[in-house]
């Protein structure tokens, strides 16, 4: 049982993480009882379990994740979303509605159109076909305001913060509305926009010092300096 | 370069490659490496991005994707489909290079792009493409090795899963010595020329290609070589790969300090 890296170290691919009966766990593999992170990243050691935590990630649809996407094409019965990962999605109209529409009678832009922002469900994924979307369930369809910001799905659960710590703090201290995807698209409204564009300039400093430890305290004294005029 | 060394043809006698204190023509000892210099994150458009200078050599890796791939019956079902260029620009050499891709490009991007396979979790990005491209700017012998080091640091940097990085380093024989990290003129005018890839930490070669004779121990010999430069080499993209994140806390350390 030996140990390379001190807790939180950033690692490269290939680097040896530790020798003996530990379990591997995400973004590393083993060889025997040697283990290696496959990622540049932060390594831990938690209950026994290596994990690298990445600090650049793909983003793979996974059914259940809750994404924003955009739309790229609208069909007879159905819309082409881009869901920023290398699979488009595709959103059915009877995963659209409530009640069924007739499609040969409407035209599905009047409800989404090309270059419409939206929130999303995803509801299968196997990787031999495209993923499908739905929109039916509480807190979907379309986005008619505040911005949609992007990052690196990797920094996602830094956005959230421990059981939504960050992200609770964010909402109550500049009384803004926000929904993080998991593919790493972000929507934020207030009815104040100077608080919304500094919700944003927030959201780029989390990405940009995910990987620095003491992030919460940079954040609160963030939110504690700033004057905002309604 | 001094012009001496440009005006070596080869109806002309061939240059001395090792002096008589068993230096090389730019003054290196048999197993020594050319300075070498990585870079990360140089391209903001690029997934994933690498600079390397290693002696004159100049070049650059860039990486783009997993990304959708184009035409769509080209996707193979189970891993992504890696996709390579090497290419050296019109002015990486003496006398101009023309830009379209010669004979010696295509095969060195589909050698490189081997090389750089074993090391990647294709398999976790179905149906989709990982582009790679390779620029050489400035050209002065070993660019194909250069090249697949410089891209496994860019693939890395873009977040893609590796098993290792790949790094590599040519060996050869000169005036009958094997010496590590052959230069252009050592290249040219030299009996052998062996390119060697490997993932370090596994201990697996990549790529191996040799032009010229060996004996069995000579060969023995290279491959030692090649494992002492590919190990240092393998220090320098480690370092760069961290050292990129490792300045930003800096960074904001020092900020967060002085409020």
């Amino acid at each position: 049982m030996v140990l390379y890296f001190s807790q939180r170290e950033i690692v490269v691919p290939g680097q040896l993480l530790a020798k003996g009966p530990y379990k591997p766990g995400n973004n590393v593999f083993n060889v025997g009882q040697n283990i290696y992170s496959t990622v540049v990243g932060l390594a831990e050691l938690k209950n026994n379990t290596i994990n690298v935590i990445p600090l650049k990630r793909t983003y793979v649809p996974s059914p259940g994740d809750l994404v924003i996407g955009k739309i790229i094409n609208v069909g007879v019965t159905s819309w082409q979303v881009d869901i920023a990962s290398p699979y488009t999605a595709i959103l059915q109209a009877s995963d659209a509605f409530l009640k069924p529409i007739d499609v040969t009678k409407e035209d599905l832009r009047k409800y989404f159109d090309v270059g419409d922002y939206i929130i999303a469900k995803v509801l299968t994924f196997d990787r031999t076909r495209d993923p499908l979307l739905t929109v039916k369930e509480a807190g979907c369809g379309r986005i008619d305001k505040g911005v949609v910001v992007e990052i690196n799905p990797s920094k996602v659960p830094r956005i959230i913060g421990r059981k939504g710590s960050m992200i609770s703090l964010i909402k109550s201290k500049l009384n803004v509305e926000i929904v993080v995807g998991k593919n790493g698209r972000i929507w934020v409204y207030s009815k104040n926009p100077k608080a919304e564009e500094f919700t944003v300039r927030i959201i780029k400093k989390i990405e940009r010092e995910a990987h620095i430890s003491g992030l919460t305290n940079r954040i609160k004294k963030m939110l504690e300096e700033v004057r905002l005029s309604e | 370069m001094s012009s001496s060394r440009i005006s070596i043809r080869k109806e002309q006698r061939p240059p001395k490659l090792i002096d008589e204190e068993g230096r090389r023509v730019d003054g290196r000892r048999p197993d020594e490496l050319r300075p070498v210099k990585i870079e990360v994150g140089v391209l903001k458009n690029a997934d994933g991005s690498a600079y390397i200078e290693l002696g004159r050599n100049k070049i650059i890796a860039a990486v783009y994707g997993p990304k959708e791939l184009h035409p769509k019956h080209l996707a193979l079902p189970d891993r992504a489909v890696l996709y390579c260029r090497y290419h050296m620009v019109p002015f990486s050499v003496m006398e101009r290079k023309s830009p379209a891709p010669s004979r010696r490009e295509i095969e060195l991007s589909k050698v490189i792009r081997e090389a750089l396979e074993p090391a990647l979790f294709l398999e976790y990005f179905p149906r989709t493409e990982i582009d790679l491209f390779i620029e050489v700017l400035q050209a002065d012998g070993g660019t194909r090795t250069a090249g697949i080091t410089a891209a496994s640091v860019a693939l890395a940097d873009a977040g893609i899963p590796m098993r290792d990085l790949v790094a590599a380093i040519a060996v050869g024989k000169v005036e009958g010595q094997i010496v590590l990290d052959l230069c252009d003129i050592e290249d040219k005018y030299g009996e052998g020329d062996m390119p060697v890839a490997m993932m370090p930490s596994l201990g697996q070669i990549t790529l191996l290609q040799a032009d010229g004779v060996y004996t069995p121990e000579e060969v023995k010999k290279a491959l030692e070589l090649a494992k002492k430069g590919i190990m240092k080499i393998y220090e320098v993209q480690r370092e760069a790969l961290k050292k990129k994140y490792i300045e930003l806390k800096k960074e904001v350390e020092e900020e967060y300090d002085k409020k």
